[in-house]
């Protein structure tokens, strides 16, 4: 496939209203795509692997930008670039967790660009898929990544359904950890979405990673007080520590009471197509000492249900080791 | 016969047939005309301090808009994906990938590519200087990204850490590996090494 140093010729509208970006985004519909940030969106256009015949640029919309106090929680807009998510004092002290994730995403030059909408609501990696291949996930019928020749080391270990690839996003397992809200507009009103809820997996959507539908616009993105200043671990691995994406990454929150954990939340990215909640670890934790001893009587429960494929074997005792960290 | 005015008159057509009626509702619409070949519009972009008219595409990158239709070639492109840093400049003062920002999108911006970081008399910035003294470069071809980000890094922090510094240059890949140059380099500009 030949490399192009330009985009494809398109429609290009830059809405500075949410207003006017929802009535071109109900018009278009199917026909546009909206841009945040960019980052994931123009590699796609530029490989020729999708196309589109409009650009929605949401950037223009102040409205969706900022950091803001809301019920004892705070409401990010999802224009927000993530430099400004890990910059800011109010997410730095009371939820490190999600300052912390949105820190390591790629390299400084695209966090001072990308958004927290899009961190979220990128597409998976896949090499096949973003080939422009023909898979499952790109409406065809088969998976290049899960053959006997197939590379798949990137690739999930659970949930999947015809389509191996894994979501990489570091601030999404920090948002579900975080308990946050999705507020999606669209022509005919507002709706809220955990943010549990917000993704979805190749079982129940093959061809889309959130609930968001033509026409529908992440307008905010809520965190609760529920978790303020718990107390966190955050841990992404990777190839290299710049613009790699996670092979693994691990979000947590406790809620402690003289040293034992009273609740938890504990969620994988890179995993599997959507950020994994590690339910069975955090029911085992609850009412033990957060130490090692309890650390590596759990860590196992991590991966009940993992399926490796023929490379990624590596993410079992990864994902393992990982929430013997995020506990210990 | 001049090219140049031809096309401008092209354009003029797509401008005044297309976008008029939504301009002033709000939004801004860069090309109304789906699969009309090159429709590109007439911006002004602020580079270097200077008012730059430009015809763009819709889809057009600022590193393409920079290199192609301004003749600023210092600005290199390595990957076009955001993966390198050789055509990092500034935007009101950041660092970005200019591959993978809209040009229409810094219209109301300040833009800084590696032609407007020397002086006026043309003395090189501190940065430049010292990447000379401390020969950072080796093939070179990254190198004005790096001082892109370097003096990005050194107007918010002018005495950063080590540390700091390699954080800073991050995000920009060097082929030859001379890194540690590039650091000592961003060390000597601000004066932490003689």
């Amino acid at each position: 496939m030949p490399s192009h140093d330009v985009m494809p010729n398109m429609e290009l509208y830059q809405p500075v209203q949410v207003e006017d970006a929802l009535a071109i985004a109900d018009r278009l519909a199917e026909r546009a795509w909206l841009v945040g940030g960019g980052q994931d969106t123009y590699g796609w256009l530029k490989d020729r692997a999708k196309t589109t015949d409009a650009m929605i640029d949401l950037s223009g919309i102040e409205s969706l930008r900022g950091i803001r106090e809301s019920g004892g929680g705070i409401e990010i807009g999802p224009l927000t670039t993530l430099s400004e998510v890990a910059s800011n004092a109010d997410i730095q002290q009371r939820f490190s967790l999600l300052a912390d994730a949105a820190a390591t995403v790629a390299s400084p030059q695209i966090r001072n660009i990308g958004t927290l909408g899009g961190n979220v609501s990128q597409d998976v990696r896949c090499w096949y898929y973003r080939r422009g291949l023909s898979c499952y996930r790109a409406g065809g019928n088969l998976c290049y990544a899960d053959t006997p020749q197939g590379m798949n080391r990137d690739h999930s270990l659970f949930d999947t359904s015809r389509c191996v690839a894994a979501s990489p996003s570091d601030t999404a397992p920090a948002l579900v950890a975080l308990e946050a809200t999705m507020l999606i507009s669209n022509s005919s009103g507002e709706r809220e979405v955990a943010a549990e809820d917000y993704f979805v997996g190749p079982a129940n959507d093959i061809e889309s990673t959130t609930v968001l539908r033509p026409g529908d616009i992440l307008t905010g993105v809520r965190i609760p007080a529920t978790w303020a200043n718990a107390t966190f671990y955050f841990e992404k691995v990777a190839d290299r520590n710049v613009w790699d994406f996670a092979l693994v990454n691990i979000a947590a929150a406790f809620k402690l009471s003289g040293g034992n954990i009273e609740d938890a939340r504990i969620v994988a990215g890179a995993v599997q197509a959507t950020p994994r909640r590690l339910t069975g670890v955090e029911d085992a934790i609850r009412g033990h000492a957060k130490n090692s001893a309890t650390a590596e009587s759990v860590m196992e429960l991590a991966t009940d249900g993992a399926r490796a494929l023929a490379h990624n074997g590596f993410k079992i005792p990864l994902l393992q080791n990982l929430v013997k960290r995020a506990i210990a | 016969m001049n090219s140049k005015l031809t096309r401008r008159r092209f354009i003029k057509g797509v401008i005044f047939s297309g976008a008029v009626a939504t301009t002033g509702t709000g939004f801004y619409l860069a090309n109304a005309q789906q699969g009309a070949g090159s429709a590109e519009r007439l911006i002004t972009l602020n580079i270097n301090g200077r008012a730059r008219p430009v015809d763009v595409l819709p889809s057009e990158t600022l590193a393409y808009t920079l290199r192609y239709k301004l003749d600023m070639t210092g600005t290199k492109i390595g990957c076009n994906r955001g993966e390198c840093g050789a055509c990092t400049v500034l935007i009101d003062g950041v660092p970005n990938y200019s591959c993978s920002v809209l040009t229409h999108n810094v219209k109301d911006k300040a833009v800084i590519s590696i032609e407007g970081v020397k002086a006026a008399d043309g003395t090189l910035h501190a940065v430049q200087q010292a990447f000379v003294a401390e020969n950072s470069p080796q093939c070179g071809f990254c190198t004005p990204g790096q001082v892109m980000s370097a003096v990005a890094l050194l107007n918010n922090n002018p005495r950063p850490s080590r540390q700091e510094v390699r954080q800073a240059l991050s995000g920009n890949l060097c082929r030859c590996g001379a890194y540690e140059h590039y650091i000592n380099g961003v060390l000597r500009a601000s004066g932490q090494l003689a």
